[in-house]
């Protein structure tokens, strides 16, 4: 659907037009918004992991000086249900049995895990409001819990969907396919529970007055959270304002509501006109803000002795919490990427009394493309193929999946060229075979995928100013993806004007709705919608409009989604050097080449592909949440105990596209960047320490205990 | 119970009444309304709140206001005079050495502090010859000093050319 205009702006490597703003520290993030005489809210959290409250003494926090209320659920608002979360986001009808008791805090004496909402203490200062917090004494009675996630457990069901994927699917015959090959693997890779852990800590500053309600809220998505939360306090979604120009960080943990927000809205409701703030504090957002939940993927491949797959079976284990079903939806991209006549894909979630996972960056993809790409490299090793070449043998002519033809499909072309640039061709297959001084070095390789999806409905509204610029108004969201500045240029280009005549304008849901800002279909789709309204404006009104003359619309839909498969593509490679006695890992040398469609921006672009990367990098070898089984909490939940990449784990690092656009994603040809940089990226470097020692680890993250 | 004490930020003085468990950042961010120090985690293992605190670099957040009565503080606001980035800013935008932006101003506040410290021979982990008392900033002495202020959207590649820039501007060879 691609139309052959000039773009002129789009491809040009402008810097962020937020960047003054941003290295000054003057972008207003929600918790910066001034407003007059606040006040705080610090949260109550419960301290077991299952049971009921059977009393809660507020009075010495009540007598303090400063404190305003205790809210707890003994006299918070009753709240209506929320709408399902992903059914806003995906536009789909809600689902009938699902109950949403993250947000539906406080509604109840029941505790569903150690440190969920059960209360606050609102106060003119933070630091009352805390200290109170600490006075507050909490009876409870407590049950047994069960937080232990293992794939020996007996109660793992089906649930009805994996986040938005299917549960189960089946090609052929598995086990015919496994007996007719020449070589297999049948092997379990496992990757433990995430934490996001954006810089921004959630936040909210909320006030309620006789118009309804303003939320400074940090979000990726401003629509997504006055819908799911208008309804739970009586709203019409039109009284609920979200304003969010700036949010420092989200990687899917700020896609949809949390229980924080609920919460800050509680208080806000209990002083009318006063605005009350929250933010959790970096130990909170552990249990609140959303994980990734572990898996334990079972992964079995079969080859004939030429490398061509036979079968892929991929098995995944995976938990939820009790109080709202998420499942990790590891399996799915084992669906469509690669050919193989015999297939299944199974998910079976454990409920359990944990915190309520959520997505984080590529949720799915980037734990699944850890199992199937270690597979890969294991069953390229027992197959003496390289394993670049055992990827090209098994590439697909369509979809397996859904059998539809590729918008475009370029992983060989990645794989390639990254051989090339990377000097791939030099490699000694043999694991533990070079060693430079006292590191042992291995290089690793992996592919990477991530789909190229648009979410319908975004509207915009374009108004013509008197001297000839534009005034362009989304509710999109800049999560530090570039959105101010790609946006800006996307709109130049539709409007067929410089970029210095575009003013945009984001992050507030009192502007035309948008999609959120999650599974890298942000621009995407607010492009289409800028595209669109651009059209109607030329249609409508000419090349020459009159100043003050304004269009809103909705987007046109894209047939083409239905008809072609839609996916990115990349390869990734990676050096790792170890230590001949330490075991220390270090990650020398990282490369993605990606096809992702036409890039608007490569200065911003590369910088969410080696981010992704870094992350990727950073979930290889640091990131693991560890539940203690007897107590139910996070032990290591702060970024001391939670170690994330630092910039001296980062040593070269460098992403490259091949810039083809896609003829079928949106007008303009572009496939979103923002996810696929960290899917692959671990498995490349676990099969880089393969090839350095000779040892296959299976389980992330990847430590030197495990080389020992 | 406040207590009355003297900031002097970015150049200005500021007279403010805090209750003695206020933290440095606390009392810039919620008591004088100055933003550009970020709160990432409170605990001083993030550097977003890193500001130079009578000339060196600091975690605010793990600051006490009450013990710097009459102190020097600079934000990354502060670094930029009369409305002109600093070099160290500029290089940061040119080299797009952030995403989302919320560590950034600690990490230019820090990379400021940090050239400082290198210019006084201080050595780090990452320093082959600590009694030299000369230090030759190579890229990674800088990853090894920037090391203290964490970017999740995995900036770091872009802000270690970017200091070196802002470096090499500073002190043409």
């Amino acid at each position: 659907m691609t139309t052959e205009l000039a773009r002129p702006a789009i491809g040009t490597a402008l810097t962020r037009l937020d960047g003054p703003a941003k290295v000054t520290g003057s972008a207003p993030y929600a918790f910066e918004q001034q407003v007059d005489e606040p006040l705080y809210v610090y949260p109550l959290q419960a301290t077991i992991a299952r049971g009921r409250i059977t009393g809660i003494g507020t009075s010495a926090a009540e007598a303090m000086d400063g404190v305003v209320a205790v809210l707890s659920h003994v006299n918070a608002a009753r709240l209506a249900r929320p709408k399902d979360s992903l059914a806003v986001i995906y536009n789909q009808a809600e689902p009938p049995s699902v109950e949403d008791g993250e947000l539906s805090i406080l509604q109840s004496d029941q505790v569903a895990f150690r440190g969920q909402l059960i209360g606050g203490v609102i106060a003119g200062s933070l630091e009352v409001a805390r200290h109170a917090a600490g006075l507050v004494r909490v009876e409870y009675d407590a049950q047994s819990h069960d937080v232990s996630f293992s794939p020996d457990r007996e109660d793992f069901y089906a649930p009805q969907r994996v986040n938005a994927a299917p549960t189960d699917s089946e090609q052929g015959d598995i086990e015919e396919g496994l007996a007719s090959a020449a070589v297999t693997v049948d092997e379990s890779y496992r990757t433990p529970m995430e934490h996001n852990n954006p810089m921004e800590p959630h936040s909210t500053v909320a006030r309620w007055d006789r118009d309804g309600l303003t939320l400074y809220d940090s979000t990726q998505g401003a629509h997504v959270v006055q819908t799911v939360l208008a309804p739970m306090f009586g709203l019409d979604p039109e009284q609920v304002r979200v304003i969010s120009p700036y949010v420092g960080g989200g990687f899917g943990a700020k896609g949809m509501p949390h229980a924080h927000n609920v919460l800050v809205v509680l208080a806000a409701q209990l002083v009318p006109g006063r605005p009350v703030k929250l933010a959790l504090t970096r130990q909170q957002l552990f249990p609140l803000a959303g994980h990734r939940p572990p898996t334990v993927q079972r992964i079995r491949l079969g080859a004939g002795s030429d490398g061509r797959l036979t079968a892929i079976a991929v098995d995944v284990k995976t938990q939820t919490s009790k109080v709202k079903e998420f499942g990790e939806a590891a399996g799915a991209v084992a669906r469509m990427m690669y050919a193989a006549p015999n297939r299944r894909v199974t998910h079976r979630l454990a409920a359990l009394d944990v915190p309520v996972g959520s997505w984080m960056r590529a949720p799915g993809r980037c734990p699944g493309m850890f199992g199937l790409e270690v597979a890969l490299d294991e069953l390229a090793v027992a197959s003496g193929i390289d394993p670049i070449e055992l990827r090209i043998r098994n590439e697909p002519d369509r979809d397996p999946d859904t059998g539809r033809p590729w918008s475009s499909r370029n992983l060989v072309r990645c794989l390639r060229e990254g051989a090339r640039h990377f000097g791939w061709d030099e490699r000694d297959p043999k694991p533990g075979a070079r060693r430079q001084g006292d590191w042992l070095v291995g290089t690793g390789m992996a592919s990477a995928t991530y789909g190229a999806n648009t979410i319908p409905g975004s509207r915009t509204r374009i108004r013509c100013h008197p001297d000839g610029r534009y005034l362009v108004q989304i509710a999109a969201a800049d999560i530090g993806t570039g959105t101010w500045t790609t946006l800006t240029q996307i709109a130049a280009d539709a409007l067929e004007c410089p970029v210095g005549a575009i003013e945009l304008e984001i992050g507030d849901s009192a502007l035309p709705r948008a999609s959120v800002a999650g599974g890298s279909t942000g621009i995407s789709s607010w492009g289409s919608s800028v595209y669109s309204a651009a059209a109607a404006l030329r249609e409508r009104h000419g090349n020459h409009p009159r100043p003050g003359t304004e269009v809103e619309i909705e987007m046109e839909s894209n047939p083409d989604a239905e008809r072609f498969s839609l996916h990115s593509f990349g390869a990734q490679f990676a050096e790792v050097h170890v230590d001949v006695d330490t075991r220390e890992i270090r990650v020398a040398r990282m490369l993605g080449v990606f096809d992702v469609g036409r890039i608007v921006n490569p200065r911003t672009a590369r910088s969410q592909l080696i981010g992704g990367m870094t992350m990727g990098l950073s979930i290889a070898l640091h990131e693991e949440g560890i539940l203690d089984p007897r107590f139910g909490h996070i032990v290591n939940q702060d970024l001391a105990g939670y170690h994330i990449a630092s910039n001296a784990d980062v040593d070269e690092i460098e992403a490259i596209w091949l810039g083809e656009p896609d003829p079928h994603a949106n007008p303009m040809g572009t496939r979103g960047v923002g996810e696929i940089g960290i899917v692959g990226a671990p498995a490349a470097i676990a099969n880089a320490i393969h090839h350095a020692t000779g040892r296959r680890v299976r389980a992330l993250p990847i430590t030197l205990d495990q080389l020992l | 119970m406040e207590v009355g004490i003297t900031l002097n930020v970015d150049g200005r003085r500021r007279k403010l009444a805090i209750d003695p468990r206020t933290t440095l950042l606390d009392a810039l961010r919620e008591r004088l309304g100055i933003t550009s120090p970020k709160k990432g985690c409170d605990h001083g293992q993030c550097g977003a709140c890193t500001v130079l605190l009578d000339g060196r670099r600091a975690n605010s957040c793990l600051a006490l206001a009450i013990a710097y009565d009459g102190a020097e503080i600079v934000t990354a606001e502060g670094l930029a005079t009369d409305g002109d980035l600093h070099p160290m800013q500029r290089a940061f935008i040119e080299h797009d050495g952030f995403q989302c932006g919320y560590c950034t101003p600690g990490q230019v506040v820090s990379a400021v502090g940090m050239l400082q410290e290198v210019e006084a021979g201080w050595p780090s982990h990452a320093t082959v010859d600590v009694g030299a008392g000369d230090v030759s900033l190579g890229d990674e002495e800088i990853r090894e000093r920037m090391s203290g202020n964490l970017c999740r959207c995995g900036a770091y590649a872009n802000i270690v050319p970017a200091i070196r820039q802002a470096t090499d501007a500073r002190d043409p060879e």
